[in-house]
């Protein structure tokens, strides 16, 4: 699995200095500190962006495409997400953006936004005409997705089996400018200006379907001085079709039930959030909900962690954008008919079993059985100077033999002061000096150096 | 080769209730227990823990697993049941009024617990507790 499985965050080793930070914050627990520098357990890693956001060394980075990668296409179509209109400061309306994006280099823009309604209104129609297991569980966030499929895959069936606007919007994209100005689809290039890391890994490694119809994936933040610099120039009138509030309020939490127009929904930001509440959903602790919609960013896209503006300011910019906009989505019936066909998911959503121990049931009871004495004769403080996350996960580690016990500074410091002790009562006895006395003393010498050096 | 874990449940303190039926849930997912016999264990072992909250004077929930089969063994250490037919009786709850606010004491635990279990049995004696075996094949 690890040799397919594409990760956007990845780690700068010149800048981590093995602190504890990122450790800590880990959904998964995806990452483990050995040698003085963090190392990410790829088939783990649901790339939420956690660690970058929280990493004060900026060690954490997403890897996404350069702008050039627009070059490799004939034609290139700009994808903005809706979280890309909220980034400016004084500019409350997405025309100066999109027009920014066209001198970029772009052929054409299509708002992801946009896409958004073609995809709520599909979503809404299989809720009111399918039976489908309750809550039904939005699809649009990919760490969440994968979060999912680790820790509640008996979940998946919920989960709702439409593409995600972004890639609704590729697919529409180049179908439409194919169309209108007569070319070959494969020479068109899609792509998408981010707000997520996870979403370039959905892109390398797409879930519910089997390749990606989006080409590349540009981070904001590299786009972002470029399209400040544009957009100073001013702006000739658009010609695209546009999006409406609708589909904007999609980059806000609570913006898709809204715009799916379901009452009993529930969203919850922040993915230690989505964590319990899937939990409780998990437990059918939560009765009469429809609808659930789990962001794994507070402030949901935009909180990505490849933006530019405080998720809290761009939220409230992004409502001011959204009450100039249009309010109503503007339908045009033959693309909103087909997309509940055209745009669900082809491939199943599968479980990722890698928090599962392995074997047959014999030996993984036998290996539960180890880890739950090892989590017992540790000292239960989760404080990560071992470089595992908690004292059930260096259980799991030890039991694994990725680490030892004595990786744990309160055991190192019991066998420390132990063997010292007994260093102290040898010595004393070696004015009677007996060579075997001499001889031990050597060896535990040796073995408090081994002991330091192993920890 | 079997796993045995013991959680003590202590009475009235309804902010932890939840929090032992969480780590047996975490138990078998680690093991890979299918997700449709992890549910109704989760469901079983839930009702028993806040059972426990809100009726008994405290105790205990013992977890078990074997290559065969999960069990559960819960017991309090009072105040016992006097009717344990109608306790066993869906909708029959002596549950306050306050505890029926927070939505449990619907009646519906003991029930509940049994339909969901391959094999349930309880014991009960006033002034001494309660017992319950439940058990779930693999």
């Amino acid at each position: 699995m690890s040799e397919t499985y594409l990760h956007s965050v990845s780690l700068d080793r010149d800048k981590c200095t093995g602190c504890t930070t990122c450790l800590k914050r880990c959904p998964t627990e995806a990452i483990r500190i050995r040698h003085n520098s963090a190392s990410i357990l790829h088939d783990r890693c649901i790339d939420c962006g956690e660690c970058i956001k929280v990493c004060p060394h900026h060690a954490k980075v997403a890897l996404t495409d350069p702008i050039e990668i627009i070059k490799n296409f004939k034609y290139a179509i700009a994808l903005p997400a809706p979280t890309l209109y909220a980034q400016f400061q004084g500019v409350h309306k997405p025309e100066p953006i999109i027009a920014a994006l066209f001198r970029l280099g772009f052929d054409d823009v299509f708002e992801v936004a946009r896409a958004a309604e073609i995809v709520s209104y599909a979503i809404s129609k299989a809720l009111r005409e399918e039976n489908r297991p309750r809550p039904v569980i939005s699809s649009a966030c990919p760490a969440v997705l994968r979060l999912i499929q680790i820790h509640f895959p008996a979940l998946l069936d919920n989960v709702i089996d439409f593409i995600s606007p972004m890639e609704a919007a590729a697919k529409i994209a180049k179908e439409e400018y194919a169309a209108k100005h007569g070319v070959e689809i494969s020479e068109i290039g899609a792509f998408f200006i981010s707000p997520c890391a996870a979403k370039m890994t959905a892109v390398k490694a797409p879930i519910g379907q089997e390749k990606s119809y989006v080409d590349g994936v540009i981070a904001i933040k590299d786009v972002y001085k470029t399209m400040r610099a544009e957009m100073h120039k001013g702006f000739e009138p658009l010609e695209i079709e546009r999006a409406s509030a609708v589909g904007i309020k999609w980059a806000v939490p609570g913006g898709e039930a809204d715009a799916l127009g379901i009452k009993s929904s529930l969203c919850v930001d922040g993915i230690e959030n989505v964590k319990n509440v899937l939990e409780q959903i998990e437990n059918a602790r939560i009765r009469n909900l429809m609808y659930f919609e789990g962001l794994a960013c507070v402030n949901g896209c935009l909180g990505g962690p490849l933006t530019v503006e405080n998720s809290f300011v761009a939220k409230n910019r992004l409502r001011n954008v959204m009450n100039r906009a249009e309010q109503k989505t503007v339908q045009r019936t033959r693309i909103f008919e087909t997309a509940c066909e055209t745009l669900r998911m082809t491939e199943e959503i599968e479980p990722n079993n890698i928090m599962q121990l392995e074997g047959t049931m014999k030996e993984r009871i036998r290996m539960s059985e180890r880890i739950n004495e090892l989590e017992k004769s540790l000292p239960g403080l989760d404080c990560g100077s071992c470089g595992s996350p908690t004292c059930r996960a260096l259980a799991w580690d030890i039991a694994h033999g990725y680490a030892n016990e004595l990786n744990c500074i309160f055991k190192l410091n019991d066998r420390i002061s132990s063997l010292a002790a007994e260093m102290v009562s040898l010595g004393a006895s070696t004015r009677f000096n007996t060579l075997q006395d001499t001889a031990r003393l050597k060896e535990m010498q040796e073995e408090l150096g081994r002991d330091s050096e192993n920890a | 080769m079997m796993i045995k874990e013991t959680y003590a449940v202590a009475a009235n303190d309804m902010s932890v209730a939840g929090d032992v039926s969480a780590s047996i849930k975490r138990q078998m997912k680690r093991l890979g227990i299918p997700n449709q016999i992890m549910r109704r264990v989760s469901v079983c072992t839930y009702e028993a823990e806040i059972n426990l909250v809100i009726h008994s004077d405290g105790g205990e929930i013992d977890f078990e697993i074997s290559e065969e089969e999960i069990r559960v063994h819960v017991r309090d250490v009072g105040p016992g049941i006097p009717d344990l037919e109608k306790a066993m009786t869906e909708g029959f709850s002596t549950a306050t009024s306050e505890v029926r606010n927070m939505g449990f004491g619907a009646g519906m635990g003991l029930p509940n617990m049994k339909r969901n279990a391959d094999g349930f049995s309880i014991e009960s004696e006033v002034g001494k507790g309660t017992d319950i075996v439940m058990t779930f094949n693999i």
